[in-house]
């Protein structure tokens, strides 16, 4: 057998579609239980944004405006593409270098477990804490800040958003497959401050520096703010088919990568 | 890899049933270190089989191999005579691997839940928490586990499937004695089930307390197989130990000693009966002193295997 050969692309195995629902439910609902209860996972996740919201939204500048835009309205979008890009990131790099690394990867591998089951789960968790976090903080906008949006723009919002999370989630599968177990969140930390704060989600992006500014123009999360801005009435116009483009592209590029990493380990032994 | 889990009868003088885990001239190396040298081993249906061996003799890569979880550089591993990888042979395999980290934050009854919806005819929940002894602490998180209760856990997702085979590593690794007892008796449940078993172990006394046969393995090659009594057999009988003023070769020259070593002050002495040596050393040295004897068992015959080679390779240098 040459090493080519993949897990993947095995003989198939006698199971109901009932059974396979039944297995990528469980996978998804057991990673949500994983997270909920894994205290670093929320309390970076969930309350740094929601914090930095209450503090620079609804505390300070309130009642100020950024582009004819209420900074409460204007943050959710922002500090919304932060909260989403944590989840992701933390949801699917941290838990996969891990398990990888120290071996449960290759218990669950052992198994009949259909391979795709667990990064599907590691995808939709992501996109529920996105989900959570962005709701979170429309939730304290609408009673504190008084934010009002129509329920159309609403739910377009959220739902841009928790899409906007399968980017991130494909670049944690490719951190996850490439970064050592203990140094994954430092690098995930690495990589997501630096750009949150070049993409303009924490300082609004016209008051970044030019230089900082061009660079962003590459930076999903660049992207992913502008399309939620847009939605709120404070984006720059560009083509909302260029954001998404960028965004698809982005993810293939990282799914390519993660896939290099999953091949790669197809013939690696750990420990 | 076309015939897929089509069972391989393997004529056999001595042992009926068929193949179920083979191992053909399997080379795996690791970069430039062979893990693996040409290793031919076969596990039959009904069996407990021990590989046994020293720390980084290849015993895991073994496991892997037939697991599916690495690929060998030539040679094939199989299982029920197809692809390890193919899901439906791994449909009928449980293992049990060592693991630097299990998630923390779910519960016992959580994982198997889990890990029983992968198989198509798992075992009861209840059937699992009470084979691997896990009924007190089914509603406790993993990390708040001790490490005789984490072995268990992973015992229990390795049976929770109800495969016809298992795959346990180093089961009993980091266990005080009363848990090793007990997970021994588990095992012993499962083959009285009719399930066919591979294990791995640095502990002797496991492989004798449990396998049908056993395989020395040393430095990636298969150095000895047979039953415990056999393996025992390969080497000489009794080890005597005493404070002598005999000189080492007068030592060698008494009739039916195998070897003889330095230890300390004492010296210890192999022979393949100790009686007529004993008889010796007391009539012809009256200050013999702190004389012992015991038998071999598996750790001499072990240890004698594995320093064979060694010693060979000693003395080419």
């Amino acid at each position: 057998m040459s090493s080519t050969t993949v897990v993947l692309s095995n003989a198939r195995i006698e199971r109901s579609p009932s059974h396979t629902a039944t297995i990528y439910l469980k996978e998804s609902k057991y990673e949500f239980l994983k997270n909920l209860r894994l205290r670093l996972y929320t309390a970076s996740v969930l309350s740094f944004p929601l914090m930095f919201y209450v503090l620079f939204g609804l505390v300070l500048n309130a009642k100020e405006a950024i582009a004819g835009t209420a900074v409460p309205t204007y943050l959710i979008a922002t500090y919304g593409t932060f909260g989403v890009m944590g989840a992701s990131l933390f949801g699917t790099a941290a838990g996969l270098a891990s398990d990888r690394g120290l071996g449960w990867l290759q218990v669950k591998r052992a198994s009949p477990m259909p391979p795709f089951a667990y990064f599907i789960a590691k995808v939709v968790v992501s996109m529920i804490f996105s989900g959570i976090v962005v709701l979170a903080l429309i939730l304290l906008g609408v009673a504190f800040g008084g934010v009002r949006f129509p329920l159309g723009e609403m739910t377009k919002l959220v739902a841009t958003l928790v899409v906007g999370s399968i980017p991130f989630s494909a670049m944690g599968l490719a951190i996850g497959y490439f970064a050592g177990p203990q140094s994954a969140p430092a690098t995930i930390n690495l990589i997501y401050l630096p750009m949150s704060f070049a993409s303009g989600l924490w300082v609004p992006f016209m008051f970044l520096p030019k230089i900082v500014r061009q660079i962003a123009l590459v930076l999903p999360p660049y992207h992913l703010s502008q399309l939620a801005l847009g939605i709120v009435g404070a984006g720059k116009h560009e083509s909302v088919a260029t954001h998404w483009e960028v965004l698809i592209a982005f993810t293939m590029i990282c799914l390519g990568v993660a896939r290099i990493g999953f091949q790669r380990d197809q013939d690696k032994l750990y420990g | 890899m076309a015939s897929i889990a089509t069972f391989e009868p393997r004529p056999s003088a001595t042992i009926a049933t068929p193949t179920v885990a083979s191992l053909e001239s399997v080379t795996k190396n690791y970069g430039q270190i062979p893990a693996l040298r040409a290793v031919n081993f076969d596990v039959h249906s009904g069996e407990v089989v021990a590989l046994l061996g020293p720390n980084g003799a290849g015993k895991t890569t073994a496991v892997k191999l037939l697991l599916g979880l690495t690929q060998p550089n030539s040679g094939k591993a199989r299982v029920f005579g197809g692809d390890p990888c193919n899901p439906v042979n791994r449909m009928r395999t449980g293992a049990m691997l060592q693991v630097g980290k299990v998630p923390e934050t779910l519960r016992v009854r959580e994982h198997i839940d889990l890990f029983s919806s992968y198989y198509r005819n798992p075992l009861p929940l209840a059937e699992v928490l009470s084979a691997a002894g896990l009924e007190k602490i089914s509603d406790r998180k993993f990390g708040d586990l001790s490490g005789g209760q984490r072995q268990r856990v992973l015992f229990g997702l390795a049976i929770c499937g109800n495969p016809d085979l298992l795959f346990l590593d180093e089961p009993t690794v980091g266990l005080d004695v009363e848990s090793r007892r007990a997970l021994w008796d588990e095992i012993r449940s499962l083959v009285d089930r009719g399930k066919t078993v591979l294990l791995t172990t640095h502990y002797l006394e496991e492989a004798d307390a449990l396998a049908d046969r056993i395989a020395v393995i040393n430095q990636g090659a298969i150095v000895a197989e047979g039953t415990p009594s056999e393996i025992k057999a390969k080497t000489s009988g009794k080890r005597i130990r005493c404070v002598t003023s005999f000189s080492l070769d007068a030592l060698r020259r008494i009739p039916g000693v195998a070897e003889v070593r330095e230890d300390r002050n004492a010296v210890e002495i192999h022979a393949s009966q100790a009686e007529p040596v004993v008889r010796q050393l007391l009539n012809q040295d009256p200050t013999v002193s702190g004389l012992e004897v015991t038998s071999a068992g598996l750790e001499e015959a072990f240890l004698a295997l594995t320093q064979d080679n060694s010693k060979i390779a000693d003395q080419k240098n």
